[in-house]
């Protein structure tokens, strides 16, 4: 098997038919393969996050990350655009949806594409990959310490991150769920709401929860990086992909 | 965490930005993961103009204590400004 890649800006269509920007990166050995959406987190389509798509072409799979402000903010810096997407209150939800539907369609479109597809979400990408999974026909579905999918954000919090526990019973497929012990949103508490809804929906789900570890453990920018939690995070997604995505 | 949780308002004056000076119309107030401060959280504030595109911004991130001390030094300034330079708000 090669290792070799590219990755690149691609034009994709989104929701609404509308062209937005994405990212994607794609092994060139030809084998057929699954494909992974990633879903950025709310500082937007940066360096950390095309980092996370390229990881997941050099473990083999198709991978797309949709710009979600390209609307707001067409050509403009991740951060820039991140700042403008805030002042106007968010990514919508069924603008999420309808543009994570066109990245999974393009993945699906690609000639070595096996047409299994799944989602990865970190932050607000987390409740967003669990929001897509519920809407969208899918293979897979990773939630990284995403808030809000139990409960309603509170007063002063943009309107577009309502809670979204009651499409549950809608979920396409199985669930990952990595979260820090340490976090506050989503809360221990919120993470078990969520297991008690999926399990109450006779839906399958992973859950993880890691001690030491708060919230975007994952961040290796960040001062909340945690590497234990992240590694054994990392063999937890490829252990479960591996299965979902595989050629059938 | 994120915080999501923003506070906007409208502005008049102007600011320099990545490329040079702007109009401002308007400001976004948050407490939420800095972009480029080594700090889990900032108080963050984007002066902008919207209808210039996103690259219309003076972006602060600043440790809380920083914050709340420049809020006050504006406050201070504003108060000691000789009688007659501030315009009264209309209406």
């Amino acid at each position: 098997m090669s290792d070799a890649m590219r990755a690149e800006t691609v034009a994709i269509t989104g929701h609404g038919q509308d062209t937005i920007e994405a990212y994607l990166a794609q092994p060139l050995d030809g084998d057929p393969t699954g494909g992974v959406v990633v879903i950025h987190h709310m500082p937007g389509y940066d360096e950390g996050t095309k980092e996370i798509t390229r990881k997941f072409a050099a473990h083999g799979y198709l991978a797309i990350c949709p710009n979600l402000y390209t609307r707001e903010a067409p050509g403009a810096s991740p951060d820039d655009a991140a700042a403008a997407a805030r002042a106007l209150g968010g990514v919508p939800d069924d603008r999420l949806v309808g543009d994570v539907g066109g990245a999974a369609a393009h993945l699906r479109s690609l000639a070595s594409s096996n047409g299994r597809v799944a989602t990865i979400g970190y932050c607000s990408g987390g409740r967003q990959s669990f929001l897509a999974a519920c809407s969208l026909d899918l293979d897979a579905a990773v939630d990284c310490y995403g808030a809000f999918v139990t409960r309603p954000t509170p007063e002063g919090f943009p309107l577009s991150f309502g809670p979204v526990v009651d499409l549950a019973p809608n979920l396409s497929c199985p669930l990952l769920g990595l979260f820090g012990a340490e976090d506050q949103y989503p809360s221990p508490e919120e993470v078990a709401e969520l297991e008690k809804a999926l399990t109450e929906a006779g839906k399958e789900f992973d859950f993880h929860i890691y001690e030491g570890a708060g919230h975007a453990f994952f961040a290796t920018n960040r001062p909340s990086y945690r590497p234990e939690a992240a590694n054994d995070g990392w063999e937890r997604i490829f252990e479960f992909f591996g299965p979902n995505l595989a050629t059938r | 965490m994120c915080t999501y949780q923003t506070t906007t308002l409208g502005m008049e004056g102007s600011g320099k930005g990545a490329d040079g000076w702007f109009p401002v119309t308007d400001a976004t107030v948050y407490f939420d993961h800095p972009v480029h401060a080594r700090a889990e959280h900032t108080l963050n504030i984007d002066l902008i103009n919207p209808s210039r595109g996103a690259g219309a911004r003076v972006a602060m991130e600043l440790d809380p204590l920083s914050a709340r001390a420049l809020a006050e030094a504006i406050l201070q300034t504003l108060e000691t400004v000789p009688p007659g330079l501030i315009a009264a708000a209309p209406g």
